[in-house]
């Protein structure tokens, strides 16, 4: 999809922030010299073209007092299939990689409280019978980038 | 989840999740699906960001495939419990490194640092620990690196 100057100016206004006001696309428009009608339909159009992804809310996985972890298993080979269906049908992991070590496989997770994510990982444990997760919340963050030259999803950069 | 959050916010928040509706006034249908007024529903989003429950409120785009493409998990082992506080800000000064996080540490396990490092080539990420290596004094580490993904998602907080 071609864009235009108008176009380019939009995304800047809506991706710093989107007005929260009765009506945002007259303020997006009062911006950048075009009518509500006039932004809204560019703004339709980059949403149904695919060049915005979305128009919406990035949480905090902190102010919404969720608590997040790094975990890892040593799972056999002949197992891997099995734990990855058991540890990927949770809504709360997020990533789910094997890795290099005899500590195969990672994983993130995501839960309302630390009592869930135990849950989740007691479940895991009962439903591959393997033991000894390894439940590795951080300590201390040092750093959290966000970056779009990392080719990571622009959500939830503070994910484990 | 934090106890602030009530039944109406989480309404609020599910639709905030994925994009607003497609709408000319796009918080009225909001507040019209909600059973409550627009007014309100626009103050209680602004109150989100001000708590920071939101961080960003906006639109994502379809990013081009641009930057690195190339990633692997540095763990370190840092002994003193003293040290880590220093060797870790020294590590998150390098901008190949985009989190860097201390966790805990196991008799089967002893490293307490972790380092995402980016770089176009697994060569290049060894070059990067290497450097930090040389920087921090630190020894004992070890790169990991993914060789099948089994799942990447967005966390999706009100389901």
């Amino acid at each position: 999809m071609e864009l235009d100057n108008t176009d380019r100016s939009i995304l800047n206004v809506i991706q710093t922030g989107f007005p929260v006001d009765p009506h945002p696309y007259a303020v997006i428009g009062q911006q950048v010299g075009l009518t509500e009608e006039e932004a809204f339909n560019r703004v339709m159009n980059m949403k149904n073209g695919g060049v915005i992804r979305r128009i919406g809310a990035s949480y905090d996985s902190r102010g919404l007092h969720f608590s997040s972890t790094l975990c890892s298993m040593k799972v056999p080979p002949e197992k891997m299939d099995a734990a990855v269906k058991a540890i990927n049908k949770y809504y709360e992991v997020t990533h789910n990689y094997e890795r290099n070590h005899a500590y195969n496989l990672w994983f993130t997770l995501i839960a309302e409280s630390k009592e869930r994510i135990q849950q989740i990982l007691d479940e895991i444990s009962a439903e591959t019978g393997i033991n000894g997760i390894r439940n590795m919340p951080a300590v201390k963050k040092f750093k959290i980038k966000v970056d779009f030259k990392f080719k990571e999803k622009q959500e939830n950069e503070d994910e484990e | 989840m934090n106890p602030e959050i009530t039944e109406l916010d989480k309404k609020i928040m599910k639709r905030l999740q994925d994009s607003i509706p497609s709408s000319l006034r796009p918080y009225k249908e909001i507040a019209d699906d909600a059973g409550v007024g627009e007014d309100e529903v626009i103050r209680r989003i602004n109150l989100y960001k001000e708590k920071k429950w939101i961080r960003r409120f906006g639109a994502t785009l379809r990013h081009q495939k641009a930057g690195f493409k190339f990633n692997g998990m540095g763990v370190w082992k840092v002994p003193n419990p003293d040290d880590r506080q220093r060797l870790g800000e020294e590590m998150a000064a390098f901008h190949e490194v985009s989190h860097c996080y201390e966790r805990p540490s196991y008799e089967d396990w002893p490293y307490n640092l972790f380092t995402m490092i980016h770089g176009e080539s697994q060569r290049e990420c060894e070059e990067v620990a290497r450097r930090i290596s040389e920087k921090t004094g630190l020894k004992e580490y070890t790169m990991l690196y993914s060789s099948r993904e089994f799942k990447k998602s967005s966390m999706k907080y009100f389901p």
